[in-house]
């Protein structure tokens, strides 16, 4: 926070005069709107489709509120019925209790279909609201599947999860609420009828309340709103300090931080402390305002309506109804107004849910595509590719190569030559611009992108791991692979022998993004990973993380294996790499402006014999040192 | 949770050993713990005397005037019946009229009060906690943080405080009211027609019973749903991060099918809770109008009877329609009983832990005098009663001026042996001093301000660069941050940004490379100009001619510190005065770059294989 900044003396008591502290916790970052317009038919049109399919249901739902309703606002009556016609004249008019017994049975019956109308209304509504929650969720990830890549890595992980979380959680309770506001605003409309209908001059009387409180309510809400709001925001601000203060840990301490950051956070713990407490301030101020007015209403019935029983013109069970009434009374409307902020934080997440449905799917397949099959070879040709990821800004202009079966082909250029988007065109992650990329002699628009999937195997940059069995990782999406398949292939990528020394073999969990391996075995499972695929193209994105010698010897020999009887398309690093290629292209500003084998090229001593003089051990970083953006 | 992480059991400073709580979210708490927690919770609210003692106040005052409407609602009814019956005026409806009005406004306030003051002290004893786990979390040693999850200890700061700071409102306070209105009502109630008012408390017990059952059931599977939803978000998680290999491999189906399966266990469960939920409020409501039957039936009779008034029967009609809810929520309370106490038992298992690495009594400062590092016959491993030998009897000396290589296979010791030096971890056996003083004997902000380790993933603060170079003296002078920063070769590229050092990054980097962020990292510890400095692999990402150049800008200040280096790449290596060569935590080759090819054994093999191939490019 910025006030933090400005306050120094506190904790820097030797700090030169003149000095600002530069110290923060956590993260002050915007968060985003909770709240939108109150309706907005697009959305609730969109969502109607989710909700569509369960329609019968929300009409079941519905009826059962209504009954629901006219049950609570029946038994008020009976009472009254019991009072004014068994009770009084039984007590006048010697004990004939039939119509006490009536009034009762009546009660007994009307309280059972409350029972049966609120457990089939309460049902159906819950078990609605969560099937559309998870078919919301399952669209929305479904969708995501399919989007551009340029969209997923634009799009941080975090706000996507957001989206498929929190948003979908806040339609549930929209949801839930909604079929319940129904029966707010019968059972609102239902007393104001009952009371007119029991008396009009008391009930309107009693009924001049009810403005009051409208009024003071939407005066209320906004202010409740935004310091509710400030509650929450924060309360995350501290969220997130501590988040980066576990997350941080090592740093905080090597730093020697721990006494300043403390400081720091009690300001933040401080914040959450006060805007609560004026939240809760602010939350309960509505409590005696609403008895007030429940309290005006009964004195005003017996007041009045005490001197219309004494004047004939109201029974007694008429004010006990009343009374009853007014009990009720300002339930539905508290109710309502916080429906209110649910449907506008509805609106607010749902704006959000469709903006993810609408992200378009970039790649579709043809309708007349067609699956590549082992039929097709294993050849890959760009034809005059131009391609970029915004029209204006080509990063590929006019490439053409190709690589026949069986070839291994080197990818070399410095960071932003366009080597990373050629990879993504092979595997159709998006389309060109013009010209064409062909896997095994077919235009890859031409083919299904499922069958082209399994024509090429892909290895990146960084090995991605998932939670599950080491078998499960090395199989992934290879479902059909037996185990025999995975060892072959694990032995194979010299992976077999650190995977029989984990506690449980391949059986073995891996952590977290595969934490409990090192970088250098991670690489061998994702090469693993791509034998079991076993498809004739393998396109592979070395890394560049500076492995020790060790592991590198053994990734080489993986690397020779895994090419063994295969098109392979390397963006490669490694000398060794390069120089076991049949061939190298040197790309530079998205054009190919070498090409040749290691010998040819450091002959014609131009861009690669450059690089490859430059570069010390190891060929990660071709970036030329004057440049600062494309240094390291 | 496990007996083991009790507090009495605390390690006994051997070692990096720190006693890992088990987080376990579905775990029950034993009954002793639960009491203990209960206790040490309800200390810390009431020590919150004010706010607590007037939550307490207004919530007796409260249910007093609470239980005074039903009277006053009976009594107007009954003189509005005599005025009926005798005639008269309804002159004196007039004071009930107003003694119900005053009585509604003390309610509405005092109700407000009660719930205002109560969570107050909730949030007040919120405040408190979260200070204490944010301080507890950064004074506990490495050792610990390696092996308890970050994720469990975010849910402790954040959902578990949450449920010790419900507690004194939803729990002890509005226990507290209900007591009192059963007790007190219910006295009235039986006082003034027991047949009657034994009829009206009927649906309290199955009511309550049901409350509590339902919230407990649900509860249980609220825990086990938070599980499976967690396996769900994981998937999806993992999905999206990891998008390009699902694409890669065209695994969109395979992914769906995890998809549905983890959603579908979860849809279960909630469809489950939805049931227990909805039966059980069904046939409390059912309870409580049948009850209200019988009132109304027995009620009738007695007033029919003569025996009983209707004011009476009116007044018991409404005492139930006030008890309703109350009940209701008897189960809420008992649920949030519960949840404060597995809550904040977990808590106070981390609050108790006490750090392995601290300052030992009356530590003096560290003094720098000649600034010499030496190891002496150093053991350690991490888990000292039966794991191996991390480190195996280290010995080495290092004078100020002096560059010590490090170099080594994964594994072979070579972090751990640096993460001694500033104590991230203690010694098993053996001493390592600075100046002849051992580090575990001075105060670990003194250590820690000589000693600066360059981690090989530098974790940087979500704030600008400026205050991540200046993370460990924030009150620096300009000039020096920007010395630091150009000694770490850093500073022409942030003066190139849009925004220079106003730059945000985040803990991910944002915008920065791999070799950035080293070098960020590096001018942080430069700028603390620290007697010995450390770089643990952290110059990986940097390219070849930038590390050239950092290492002059780096030797002008060398002669006053002694530098430590870990690398793989040899050539980071060369200029080392000395470089040891580890091997399963033991130094097996020691000695300068020319000497150790001469010795032509392990280090001579490495150069071999690495140069082997590029001989032709050394520099």
């Amino acid at each position: 926070m910025s006030t933090m900044q400005q306050q120094p003396q506190d904790y820097s008591a030797d700090a030169p005069v003149g000095s600002r502290l530069r110290a923060t916790v956590g993260s002050t970052r915007i968060e985003e709107d909770i709240f939108g317009r109150a309706f907005d038919g697009r959305i609730m049109s969109r969502l109607w489709a989710f909700v569509a399919p369960y329609r019968s249901r929300v009409i079941v739902a519905v009826i059962a509120v209504l009954i629901f309703t006219a049950t609570q606002l029946a038994i008020p009556l009976i009472i009254r019925y019991a009072v004014d016609y068994g009770i009084a004249p039984a007590r006048d008019s010697g004990l004939d209790m039939s119509h006490l017994g009536r009034a009762v049975a009546l009660f007994v019956a009307v309280v059972i279909a409350n029972a049966i109308a609120n457990l089939i209304q309460e049902r159906v509504v819950g078990d609605l609201a969560e099937n559309v929650l998870f078919d919301i969720r399952r669209a929305m990830f479904g969708h995501l599947q399919r989007v551009s890549l340029s969209f997923m890595d634009k799009t941080e992980v975090g706000r996507l999860m957001s989206r498929l979380q929190g948003d979908v959680n806040s339609m549930q309770e929209f949801l839930e609420t909604s079929v319940m506001a129904v029966g707010d605003f019968a059972l609102l409309i239902g007393i104001v009828v009952a009371m007119l209908w029991l008396d009009v001059q008391l009930g309107l009387l009693v009924l001049s309340v009810l403005p009051i409180l409208f009024i003071v309510r939407i005066f209320w809400i906004k202010k409740a709103r935004d310091a509710f709001m400030a509650a929450h925001q924060s309360n995350s601000i501290a969220n997130g300090a501590l988040a980066e203060a576990i997350h941080g840990v090592r740093a905080v301490q090597s730093m020697g931080r721990e006494e300043l950051n403390l400081g720091l956070y009690s300001r933040l713990a401080d914040r959450v402390l006060s805007t609560h407490i004026h939240a809760a301030r602010l939350a309960q101020i509505m409590v005696p305002i609403v008895d007030t007015l429940t309290g005006i209403a009964m004195a005003l019935v017996i007041l009045v309506g005490g001197s219309m029983v004494v004047s004939g013109r109201l029974e007694i069970g008429g004010i006990i109804a009343f009374l009853f009434y007014i009990q009720r009374f300002f339930d539905p409307i508290r109710s309502l107004t916080l429906q209110y902020s649910v449907m506008q934080r509805a609106m607010a997440s749902g704006h959000r849910l469709i903006e993810v449905l609408d992200v378009p799917k970039a790649i579709t397949d043809k309708p007349d595509a067609e699956p590549l099959t082992e039929a097709d070879d294993g050849s890959v040709e760009f034809r005059n590719v131009v391609f970029g990821y915004n029209p204006d800004e080509p990063v590929l202009r006019d490439v053409s190569f190709r690589v026949n079966t069986g070839e291994t082909v080197a990818l070399v250029g410095p960071t932003g030559s366009g080597k990373s988007s050629a990879m993504a065109l092979v595997h159709r992650f998006y389309d060109v611009q013009d010209g064409a990329v062909l896997v095994g002699g077919r235009d890859v628009r031409d083919v299904t992108q499922d069958s082209l999937g399994h024509h090429i195997a892909m290895v990146l940059q960084e090995p991605y791991l998932f939670t599950g069995t080491v078998i499960e990782n090395i199989r992934y999406s290879t479902e059909h692979a037996s185990v025999d398949q995975v060892i072959e292939a694990s032995k194979a990528v010299g992976a077999h022998d650190f995977i029989m020394r984990l506690p449980e073999g391949y059986d073995t969990l891996l952590d977290e993004r595969g934490g409990n391996l090192s970088q250098g075995q991670r690489q061998l499972l994702s090469f693993a990973r791509a034998l079991v695929a076993d498809a004739p193209i393998l396109i592979l994105d070395e890394a560049t993380a500076n492995i020790d010698s060790y592991t590198e010897m053994q990734i080489q020999k993986a690397l020779q294996r895994l090419l063994e009887g295969r098109t392979g398309l390397i963006i490669a690093h490694r000398l060794a790499t390069i120089r076991g290629a049949d061939r190298i292209i040197v790309l530079q500003k998205g054009s190919v402006i070498e090409s040749g084998n290691h010998d040819a090229l450091m002959a014609r001593d131009g861009l690669y014999a450059g690089l490859y003089n430059l570069n010390h051990g190891s060929f990660d970083d071709l970036g030329t040192p004057s440049d600062p953006n494309l240094a390291s | 949770m496990k007996a083991q992480s009790a507090p009495s059991d605390h390690p006994d400073g051997d070692g990096g050993r720190q006693i890992v709580p088990d987080f376990n979210r579905t775990a029950s708490v034993g009954l002793d713990r639960s009491r203990e927690t209960m206790r040490r919770i309800m200390q810390m609210s009431l020590a919150y005397r004010r706010q607590a003692g007037l939550a307490i106040l207004c919530t007796i005052l409260g249910v007093l005037a609470q239980l005074t409407i039903p009277l006053l609602l009976g009594r107007a009814v009954d003189q509005a019946q005599t005025a009926l019956t005798a005639g008269g005026g309804t002159a004196q409806l007039l004071p009930v009229a107003l003694m119900l009005l005053a009585m509604s406004v003390l309610r509405g306030l005092l109700t407000m009060g009660q719930n205002f003051f109560a969570e107050s002290v909730g949030h007040h004893l919120a405040r408190q906690i979260r200070a204490m786990v944010y301080d507890k979390i950064q004074r506990l040693p490495f050792s610990f943080h390696d092996r308890v999850h970050s994720g469990e200890l975010i849910t402790v700061g954040m959902l578990d405080v949450e449920g010790v700071r419900m507690f004194f409102s939803t729990g002890f306070i509005r226990l507290i009211h209900l007591v009192l209105l059963i007790g007190i009502g219910g006295w009235l109630l039986i006082s003034t027609d027991p047949a009657l008012g034994l009829l009206a408390l009927c649906f309290v017990p199955f009511a309550a019973w049901r409350s509590i059952v339902s919230h407990l059931t649900l509860r249980a599977t609220w825990l086990v749903l938070q599980e499976k939803l967690a396996v769900l978000s994981r998937v999806m998680e993992e999905n999206l991060a990891g998008i390009r290999v699902v694409r890669a491999f065209s695994a969109q189906l395979y992914e769906m099918a995890k998809f549905d399966g983890a959603s579908k266990t979860a849809l279960e469960l909630a469809h489950r809770r939805v049931r227990i939920r909805v039966t059980n409020s069904s046939a409390m409501s059912l309870s409580f109008f049948l009850a209200m039957a019988l009132v109304l039936l027995v009620g009738g009779r007695q007033v029919a009877n003569g025996t009983t008034g209707i004011g009476a029967l009116t007044s018991v009609l409404t005492f139930m329609t006030i008890l309703q809810m109350p009940v209701r929520q008897l189960g809420m309370m008992v649920n949030s009983f519960a949840r404060a106490s597995t809550c904040g038992t977990r808590i106070f298992t981390l609050l108790d832990l006490e750090p392995v690495i601290a300052d030992a009594p009356g530590a003096p400062e560290l003094k720098i005098t000649d600034g010499t590092l030496r190891f002496e016959n150093v053991s350690f491993s991490f888990d000292p009663d039966s794991g191996p030998k991390a480190l195996d009897d280290i010995s080495f000396e290092a004078r100020r001026g002096e560059t010590i290589g490090i170099i080594g296979a994964p594994g072979s010791g070579k972090s751990s042996l640096v993460h001694l030096i500033p104590r991230f971890y203690d010694a098993t056996s053996g001493r390592v001093t600075i100046d002849g003083q051992a580090v575990n004997e001075v105060t670990l902000a003194s250590l820690r301000k000589a000693v600066a380790v360059v981690q090989q993933d530098s974790f940087l603060f979500t704030t600008t660069i400026e205050n991540n170079v200046a993370y460990g003296d924030p009150a620096t002078a300009d000039h020096r941050l920007h010395a630091a920063s150009g000694s770490a070769q850093l500073h022409d590229y942030v003066t190139g940004l849009p925004e220079g050092y106003g730059t945000v990054v985040g803990e991910r980097g944002g915008s920065l490379s791999g070799g950035q962020r080293q070098r960020l990292s590096i001018a942080r510890s430069l700028l603390l100009d620290p007697a010995i400095m450390i770089f643990d692999d952290s110059t990986a990402a940097i390219d070849a001619g930038t590390e050239a150049r950092l290492r002059t800008a780096m030797q002008e200040r060398a002669p006053d510190r002694v530098t430590l280096i870990i690398a793989h790449r040899l050539n980071s290596l060369k200029h080392a005065d000395r470089i040891l060569f580890l091997e399963e935590g033991r130094i097996v080759e020691s000695g300068t770059h020319e000497k150790l090819i001469a010795l032509g054994g392990r280090y001579a093999e490495l150069h071999v294989l690495q140069m082997g191939s590029a001989e032709e490019s050394a520099a």
